[in-house]
This record gives structure tokens, C-alpha cells and sequence, in this order.
């Protein structure tokens, strides 16, 4: 254990990431683990394929076919199927991700930022900026998450920037909360008042104490919001909140193909196997980070 | 406890006051005018200035927001764009149908999250606990929206057991206790349920395990007490979690409920929220907000005296 103060003050969720192997300890511990490690790279899989669609997809993923419209699973040269206007349905599925994934990770990398701001102010800081913060986040916390989201978009209209927008105000909140506490916590720490008695700056205990310690806790609690956020930010464009056709995209792909459900219905259920084999990885992943961050009673 | 319950919903008081802020504000971060938001796209000369003065839009800000409050005080939510009636009409016709569908998913939820936690939490690390953590990984992660649709897919279109969407046979929007009726709503039900059900099983199966690892639990089982007395106080540790996380779960249930209502097109307030998002009809977005937000506001407020009724040590805190 690094440093001089007793590593039995530290909490099971805070470990000290001054530790010049730490990572690679939590790095080694995650690979041990085969599910989270499968889908990881089930994840990695879909990223690449998103990232390199121009390469990867078989079809032009706007180029309509009127004699493939609603073609069946395994029809030749649309072999996921066809869309409601004969445009390959795997193709669409591989570019999507470019946007379905981004409208989910973007949302929880600024909830991250500005939560992780705010939380780690209030908890520094304490007395009136923590209870004015805090209670500011409480009112936003008192609506169900997607239920704000829903309206904020509603409000603000179609699009993927008003989207993004309104599923970041539903992921701050929560991420806040989680900061503060850690804050609070290890600002009472021996190590961070030794610091301040020896005359450290706030900006340099904040940067190389405060910091250092929480960001661990607070980046496995934002990575597990990643499947909450998949699914809301599908589901505003599911309900025509998010990108505006023809942009391929899985939560609009699912609403439009619903329409077709009698005349082809397992083409219709693909773009929501693809939301929930991400949702799952997610899940998967950020529980696998948890189980190697922890450290060992 | 009196002091405890007067102290909660004194903090709720302001809670409530700034989500109706957040409510109003709705209207205020739409592009344009709010009052194009607010009147239809053919309004005459007169009807803007009408509406301008009702609405006092020529005031401040804040002047806006009290006449707004103390209209909302009184029922008055404005008027829909879309259906030309009184948003407080078309709300609370539809918060009856949502509550139906609540309360069955939530009952649902909580029994099956309930057992099925407990289960997973007694038996630890065998195979029926894997089992379980298989079904609440995939209930916790999978789309509801899409999960509906998969239903529709199997047991209305395929199989053709129940109706695809609706909520009776005479599209009335009345309920009653008969086959007809309930049909209509299983498949809404499993869809609304199955990310709640699955979030209380995790809940539970973690505290279920906590407490056994607790001293007493060993000096309990050390004395000879008999399994099933040595639950009751396994499930009365685990019950403050249990409940709290049940409550939370059925307020976010009614957010889950926008997307579910809409594959359904089961009338409640989801379904009215997406019409109006569709429409862009804001004062029926912003009324539906409203009586929804308040009521997760009032849930949570109940939860946390239920919760401190079965727990005593959060009295003192």
C-alpha cells in the first residue's frame, strides 16, 4: 500500500490509485473474469463494425430497392431482411450504431464531467454551495429519469444535439450524488488534512488527493448508467425524438419497422435485439470493472 | 415519528415548488414564442393577445410562473392544441387507465421481484441463484419498448392468444372485471414489469445476503433456531431496502410507462404524453408533466414514511 496512512481506513469502494501498478491489477483481475471479458469484446465487435460501416456493411444503408421491401431474413443480398422501403437491414443496423451509440455514451460522459464537477464542489466544499447544489440536483431527481428526458426532448423538439441534451440533465443528478458522498467522505480523511495543514493549495489537494480517490468510484457509477442510457436514448428516438429519417439509427429503425409486424415480424424485432445485446454488455462490463476494483477482504 | 413525518413533508414542500418550476419552464426552452407554443398554428391577431394577457406573457418571468401555479392550483392546466379541451380533462381521463396498468405491473413486480430475490439470496451461489441473476441481468437491460413488441410478435401475431393493443373491446376506455378486459392487459403488464421486477430481485438478493452475513444470523442458527422463524427475520432486515427500491421502481414505472402505452396504445397518461410530444401540443406535454411529476414527488414522500414505519434507526437520523 502506497503512502503513510493506514489502509484500514480505506472504504471498500476507495482504493488508492497512486499505486504505479493499480491498473494494470485491476486490468489483469477484469481479464480473469471470461463474461465480463466476452462482452467487452462483443462490445469492441460493434464499435469497430460502427466505426468502420463504410468498410464492414455489405449495402448502402440509404439506397432503397422497391423489389426487397420487407424482403424476409435470408433473402440474397439483404440478408437480415429489407426495411419498409427495401434499404438493407443489416447495413442499417451496422451504421446505426454510429448514432445509436454515440445518443447513449455522450449523455453519461457529460453527466460525468459536470456531475463530477458539481458533486466533488459540493462535497469539498460543504455548508451553503452543498446545500445549494445538492438541492438543486434533488429536484431533478424527483421525476422519473426517462419521464425527464421524455419532456425535456418533447420540449426542445426533434433532433440528436436535443436528445443528447436532455438525457445529459437526467444523468447528472444521480452522478452528482454519487460524488458528493465520495467527496465527503474523503475529504475527512487524515492524508487530505495533513495535506491542508501542511499548507497545500485547495486546487492542488483537490487535483492530487481528492481527486485521485474518487474518480475510481465515480467512473464505475457512471459506467453502469452507459445501459440506462442505451435504452432511454433509443427510446427517445423511438418516439421520433431523436435523429429524423432516413439517418439509420436502431431506435428508429424499431418504431418504423413496427408498422410492419404482421407482414415480417422477426425483421422488426432486430434493431431492439441490437439495443439489448448493448444494454446487456454494458451491464456485463461495468459489473466486471466493479468486481475488479474491489478491493479484497 | 410525528416530528419525523411534519420534518418529511416539510422538505417535500420545496421539492414539489421547484418541479413545478422545472414544469413551467418546459414551455420557456421550446424554440420560438411560447405563445406559438401554446395556441395553434392558425390563431387569429385576437387570440395571440388574448392569450398573452391570460397568461400574463407581457410580465416577468417569475410573475409567468405564479399566475401559471395559481391556475394549475385551481385545475385550470390551459387548453390542448390538438383536441381544443381542457388539458385537465384529457389528463385525468387518462391517469385512471395508467393507474390500472401501475398497479398491476406493480404488483407484479414486487411479488416476483420479492420472491425470486429472496430465493437467489438464500441460496447463494447455487445453480438456482445463477438462474435467477441470468433472468434480472437480461430484466434489467432489456429495452421494455422492445420487449412489448416481442410480445405483440408471439402472443398476438403469431399465436393469436391476445389482443395486440387497445384496452377493451369497445375502445371505450372503460374497465371492467371480465376476460375481455384483462386480456388487453397482460401483455402490458409483463412489458411494464419486467425492468422493475428484475431491479427488486437484485435489490433484495444483495440485503438478503448482507444480513446473513451479519453476526446475529450466525448466533441465531448457533441457538438452534428452526429455517423458517430464521427467514421471518432475514425478510424483516431486508424489508427497508426492499421497500424503498420498490417504491423508486414503481415511480419509475410510470416514466416507462410513455414508451409502453405507446406500443400498446393503451389511453393513459404515456400515451397522452406522446401524442402530445407528436403533436407538439406543449400545454398538454406541460400538464401531463405536471400531475405526473407531483405524484412521483407524493410517492416518494410516502415511501419514506413506510419505509421509516418498518425501520426504526432512520427516525433518528
Amino acid at each position: 500500500m502506497h503512502g503513510t496512512f493506514d489502509s484500514s481506513d480505506i472504504d471498500a469502494v476507495i482504493v488508492p490509485v497512486r499505486h504505479f501498478s493499480y491498473r494494470r491489477v485491476v486490468l489483469g483481475r477484469f481479464m480473469r473474469q471470461p463474461i465480463a471479458m466476452t462482452a467487452a469484446l462483443i462490445l469492441l465487435a460493434i464499435v469497430l463494425a460502427a466505426i468502420f460501416a463504410n468498410v464492414v456493411a455489405p449495402a448502402d444503408p440509404f439506397q432503397t430497392r422497391v423489389a426487397r421491401r420487407l424482403a424476409v431474413i435470408g433473402t440474397e443480398g439483404r440478408w437480415l431482411g429489407g426495411d419498409e422501403l427495401g434499404r438493407d437491414v443489416l447495413s442499417r443496423l451496422i451504421y446505426g450504431g454510429r448514432i445509436s451509440l454515440s445518443m447513449a455514451v455522450l449523455p453519461v460522459a457529460i453527466g460525468l464531467f459536470v456531475g463530477g464537477f458539481l458533486g466533488i464542489l459540493a462535497g469539498y466544499a460543504g455548508g451553503r454551495t452543498n446545500m445549494a447544489i445538492m438541492r438543486a440536483m434533488d429536484v431533478f431527481y424527483a421525476f422519473p429519469s426517462i419521464l425527464l428526458a421524455v419532456a425535456i426532448a418533447g420540449a426542445l423538439g426533434p433532433g440528436m444535439m436535443n436528445g443528447i441534451i436532455a438525457l445529459s440533465m437526467v444523468f447528472i443528478p444521480p452522478i452528482a450524488r454519487m460524488a458528493e458522498s465520495v467527496t465527503t467522505q474523503v475529504r475527512s480523511y487524515e492524508f487530505v488534512i495533513a495535506a491542508r495543514l501542511s499548507g497545500a493549495s485547495t486546487g492542488r489537494i483537490l487535483r492530487e488527493h481528492v481527486l485521485s480517490n474518487v474518480a475510481g468510484p465515480i467512473l464505475v457509477f457512471a459506467s453502469s448508467q452507459v445501459s440506462v442510457s442505451i435504452i432511454a436514448a433509443s427510446g427517445l428516438s423511438f418516439l421520433g425524438l431523436g435523429v429524423s429519417p432516413p439517418y439509420p439509427d436502431w431506435g428508429l429503425m424499431l418504431s418504423a419497422l413496427r408498422q410492419s409486424i404482421y407482414v415480417n415480424p422477426w425483421v422488426a424485432a432486430l434493431p431492439g435485439a441490437m439495443i439489448f445485446i448493448c444494454s446487456v454488455c454494458f451491464n456485463l462490463v461495468s459489473d466486471g470493472v466493479r468486481r475488479a476494483m474491489e478491493v479484497r477482504r | 415519528m410525528l416530528l419525523y413525518i411534519l420534518r418529511r413533508i416539510l422538505y417535500a414542500v420545496p421539492i414539489g415548488i421547484g418541479v413545478t418550476f422545472i414544469v413551467f419552464s418546459l414551455v420557456h426552452i421550446a424554440p420560438g414564442d411560447p405563445i406559438s407554443a401554446l395556441l395553434p398554428n392558425e390563431a387569429t391577431q385576437e387570440m395571440v393577445e388574448a392569450a398573452r394577457k391570460e397568461f400574463g406573457l407581457d410580465r416577468p418571468f417569475l410573475v409567468q410562473y405564479a399566475i401559471w401555479l395559481g391556475n394549475a392550483a385551481m385545475g385550470n392546466l390551459g387548453t390542448s392544441i390538438g383536441s381544443g379541451r381542457p388539458v385537465a380533462t384529457e389528463v385525468a381521463s387518462a391517469v385512471g387507465n395508467t393507474f390500472i396498468l401501475a398497479v398491476s405491473a406493480g404488483l407484479v413486480a414486487c411479488v416476483l421481484g420479492f420472491l425470486l430475490g429472496i430465493v437467489a439470496g438464500l441460496w447463494r451461489d447455487r445453480p438456482v441463484d445463477h438462474v435467477v441473476n441470468l433472468i434480472t441481468i437480461a430484466g434489467v437491460s432489456v429495452p421494455h419498448y422492445w420487449l412489448a413488441i416481442l410480445l405483440v410478435i408471439v402472443f398476438a401475431v403469431d399465436l393469436n392468444w391476445l389482443p395486440p393493443l387497445g384496452m377493451g373491446p369497445d375502445r371505450s376506455g372503460g374497465w371492467q372485471f371480465d376476460w375481455a378486459h384483462i386480456s388487453h392487459l397482460i401483455l402490458p403488464t409483463i412489458a411494464t414489469a419486467a425492468i422493475p421486477m428484475a431491479v427488486i430481485a437484485r435489490t433484495l438478493r444483495a440485503s438478503v445476503v448482507d444480513v446473513l452475513d451479519q453476526d446475529f444470523v450466525t448466533t441465531l442458527r448457533a441457538k438452534g433456531l428452526p429455517r423458517q422463524r430464521l427467514l421471518w427475520h432475514v425478510i424483516r432486515n431486508a424489508l427497508p431496502t426492499a421497500l424503498a427500491v420498490m417504491g423508486l421502481q414503481l415511480g419509475n414505472m410510470l416514466g416507462g410507462s410513455v414508451l409502453v402505452e405507446t406500443v400498446f396504445a393503451w389511453p393513459g397518461t404515456g400515451f397522452l404524453l406522446a401524442s402530445a410530444i407528436f403533436q407538439r401540443d406543449l400545454p398538454l406535454l406541460q400538464g401531463t408533466m405536471l400531475v405526473l411529476a407531483m405524484f412521483f414527488v407524493f410517492l416518494n414522500l410516502v415511501v419514506d414514511l413506510v419505509q421509516s414505519a418498518t425501520d426504526p434507526r432512520i427516525r433518528r437520523a
